[in-house]
């Protein structure tokens, strides 16, 4: 009987520290410290929210660079992968028609090399990088669509340069642009 | 692998090498009460949680009374997850105004993250409210992970006290963990990971209109708070479904490196930790080197199967199910980890690993979470295999084997075999019963061994409470909810029982001081026998299952087979 009342208050005791006082805390602290990255760094266009810096978007749009694939099409509710194995033939026929769109798509050559991650499908299904090689690809494609001379595709071409982000502490993980703001970017060519 | 790779995976084994002398040391003196740097600011908490809960922490108690207030806690805590999901409709903190969940699936998440598995058969953003997420689940992160350490806490006890049947305190040994090593370590990760962009606020879920026009619908939370504790409690349920995977759980590389040292620094410190209790600092490195040499076996085998190239898809880079900012080699590196120690947490997705990566994540749980494994439960299931080592060597060389000066008798070694089998019990008979039933087949995504793959490792995930998963199985099905629920229990309690009866059987026992005669546990030879046990035990419980999953799966793929 003292074990089971020891046990129930004890319980309550750390479900208000650690699953109230503790989370509270937490979002305190960083809602002073941090308001935009705790609120799911939000980015604007003309003072309207456009999507989270870090959520990745569908773009199928000519006139804007294309995200990796997601398996759950970008809609985040919820979020996941394929999960399909290397051996499920569904991946291989999915990979090749990709290639090919991806080709088609950007008028590449035939035997051009499509980046890995334009082929395959996320983690997340959320995705909001690519790799640099992935963007030059698509510049031609964007220029043409958008109809620019060749000093606002030469402003193209600074623009996805400037959106690349090199290894963070020049260490840790892969290089890399964010699409979305990237689109943001290239919408403000003139 | 670029060179920038394989400077980020020494830096991470350097800094878990580095860390593991500093916060082993610091556990220890708070385990044992001694003053330390954290009890000027955090002591008044301790006293006042003993005076709440009417708790005496001078009484110590033998291990029935040990096991019996480590069950009935854990019981409570059980009930009330489970309560809060079938009600959660009726609770306030629910801005997505998400339905209360099956019962089914309830019993299955209540068990998980009571046994520290993190097991998820839901999907986090779209099935659990702020309120079941913050009091329910975040508690028992935190509570799950301060038993696994009292366990190992009373078997320290019972292996270096002598002549008594007192293991200690369960009460004061959770309070100490949770107040001294898990709060302190979980704010400062978790004001970091902030920092590093993931969310730590009360909105539902946001609509916002896209860039191209259409709505896209993002989930929020108090997301960084929960992350924080289930990663350093080899916890690993994500916030979100598709754990630290999704860019607001894990949102640069720096956050991937920073709660990948989180999984590793607790397990890895408290070998350090054991080493001071009983007596011999050695002894700690001894196991320490015996799970960083399987750690890092197991890393190569999978960071060469993903890089090696196969007849599907020529050398193209495996980025299926795997972020671009994190690549392949962080990928992988995670991957290991997590299931070395039973964490769980993903960064990406396991069953699209090439198939002699996930054998290997299979393997790591397979052989009982001790390479490292869970917060507590990988070492004290590493002494386990230690008494079956020492045990072995006793029969070779016709001694009474002995441990630290305990000797190993029937009772311990039975117990041990108990709490071997218990698991493996569990992966084997239940996928075997999954992959015969109709209710099992119909939850698969992949056909071929692939799909046979992903029953093995629910099994195994489930028995070895790590909680990581070949996500393509539905497993959100009243079969699978069961099996895998009771699976957890039979994997977290049939360890911790055994492991408890053994502490209290040794604390009776005399120590005999060493002689020539004494066979050394602190030496190479011993790591490398322990490791030779480790592998035959696991290997030949688990081979044959492995053929028909993993191995002929990579034997096809190599001929450029696909299903």
């Amino acid at each position: 009987m003292k074990t089971l009342a020891i046990s129930l208050k004890i319980f309550f005791f750390f479900t208000v520290l650690t699953g109230i006082i503790y989370p509270l805390f937490i979002t305190g602290i960083t809602q002073l410290a941090f308001p935009s990255k705790a609120n799911g760094s939000l980015v604007y266009k003309d003072n309207k929210v456009v999507g989270s810096k870090l959520i990745g978007q569908q773009f199928d749009s000519a006139c804007y660079f294309t995200s990796r694939p997601s398996a759950i099409s970008f809609n985040p509710l919820p979020s996941g992968g394929s999960n399909y194995g290397l051996t499920n033939s569904k991946l291989k026929t999915i990979v090749s028609e990709r290639r090919k769109q991806f080709i088609e798509f950007n008028q590449l050559d035939s035997l051009a090399e499509v980046p890995s991650e334009m082929i395959f499908a996320s983690a997340s299904g959320l995705d909001p990088h690519i790799s640099p090689q992935a963007a030059f690809l698509q510049v031609d494609r964007i220029a043409r669509a958008r109809n620019f001379s060749s000093v606002q595709k030469q402003q193209l071409i600074r623009c996805v340069n400037d959106c690349k982000e090199t290894r963070q502490f020049s260490l840790f993980g892969n290089e890399r642009i964010n699409v979305l703001l990237l689109n943001l970017g290239i919408d403000k060519i003139r | 692998m670029t060179t920038g790779d394989i400077l980020q995976v020494i830096l991470f084994f350097v800094v878990i090498i580095a860390i593991t002398p500093f916060l082993g040391n610091f556990m220890s003196r708070v385990f044992t009460g001694k003053r330390h740097i954290m009890m000027p600011a955090l002591g008044w908490l301790e006293k006042l949680t003993y005076r709440f809960s009417g708790v005496n922490p001078e009484e110590e108690s033998n291990w029935k009374e040990y096991a019996i207030g480590l069950l009935m806690f854990n019981l409570i805590g059980f009930v009330f997850v489970f309560l809060i999901q079938l009600f959660q409709a009726q609770l306030p903190m629910n801005p997505a105004v998400l339905p209360n969940v099956s019962w089914h699936s309830a019993f299955n998440t209540a068990v998980s993250f009571m046994t520290n598995t993190n097991w998820q058969g839901y999907a986090g953003e779209t099935t659990l409210s702020f309120a079941v997420q913050m009091v329910g689940l975040t508690v028992q992160n935190f509570v799950s992970a301060a038993t696994g350490m009292a366990v190992l806490l009373a078997l320290i006890r019972g292996i270096s006290r002598k002549t008594t049947d007192k293991l200690g305190n369960f009460w004061t040994d959770i309070t100490r963990s949770i107040l001294y090593v898990l709060i302190p370590l979980s704010i400062v990760l978790a004001i970091l990971l902030v920092g590093q962009g993931v969310v730590q606020n009360f909105k539902g879920h946001e609509t916002i209109g896209t860039l191209q026009g259409t709505q896209q619908i993002i989930p929020m939370g108090p997301a960084a708070s929960q992350i924080a504790i289930k990663q350093l409690g080899s916890n690993g349920g994500g916030f979100f479904n598709a754990n630290s995977a999704h860019p607001f759980e894990n949102p640069t590389p720096f956050s991937n490196f920073l709660e990948l040292l989180s999984i590793l620094i607790i397990p890895a410190a408290l070998t350090f930790t054991y080493g001071k209790l009983v007596g011999s600092t050695r002894q700690g490195w001894i196991i320490f080197s015996t799970m960083m040499i399987l750690l890092i076996a197991g890393l190569s085998i999978s960071l060469y199967s993903e890089y090696s190239g196969n007849p599907v898809f020529g050398h193209l880079p495996l980025m299926e199910g795997k972020e671009t900012r994190f690549g392949i080699t962080n990928s992988v590196l995670w991957s290991t980890v997590t299931t070395a120690v039973s964490s769980g947490s993903v960064n990406a997705m396991h069953a699209s690993l090439s198939p002699l990566a996930g054998m290997v994540a299979m393997i790591n749980i397979m052989l009982g979470e001790v390479v490292f494994g869970g917060v507590g439960a990988g070492l004290y299931g590493m002494v386990i295999f230690i008494i079956l080592t020492v045990f072995i060597a006793g029969l070779m060389v016709g001694r009474t084997p002995e441990y630290l000066g305990k000797k190993i008798e029937a009772f311990e070694v039975k117990m041990a075999i108990l709490s071997v089998l218990a698991p493996s019990f569990v992966i084997l008979i239940f996928t075997a019963w999954a992959s015969v039933s109709q209710a099992g087949l119909s939850g698969l995504n992949n056909s071929g061994p692939h799909g046979f793959s992903e029953m093995l490792y629910a099994y195994a995930s489930a028995a070895g409470n790590n909680g990581s998963a070949f996500a393509g199985l539905n497993a959100n099905t009243v079969f699978y909810n069961l099996t895998l629920g009771f699976g957890m229990l039979i994997g977290r309690f049939g360890v911790i029982i055994p492991v408890l009866a053994i502490a209290g059987n040794m604390a009776g026992k005399n120590i005999t001081p060493g002689s020539s005669g004494t066979f050394r546990t602190d030496n190479w030879l011993f790591i490398g026998l322990l490791i030779a046990v480790i592998l035959i035990v696991g290997g030949l419980t688990f081979f044959p299952a492995l053929s028909f999953g993993p191995i002929i799966e990579h034997l096809l793929m190599k001929s450029g087979i696909t299903f």
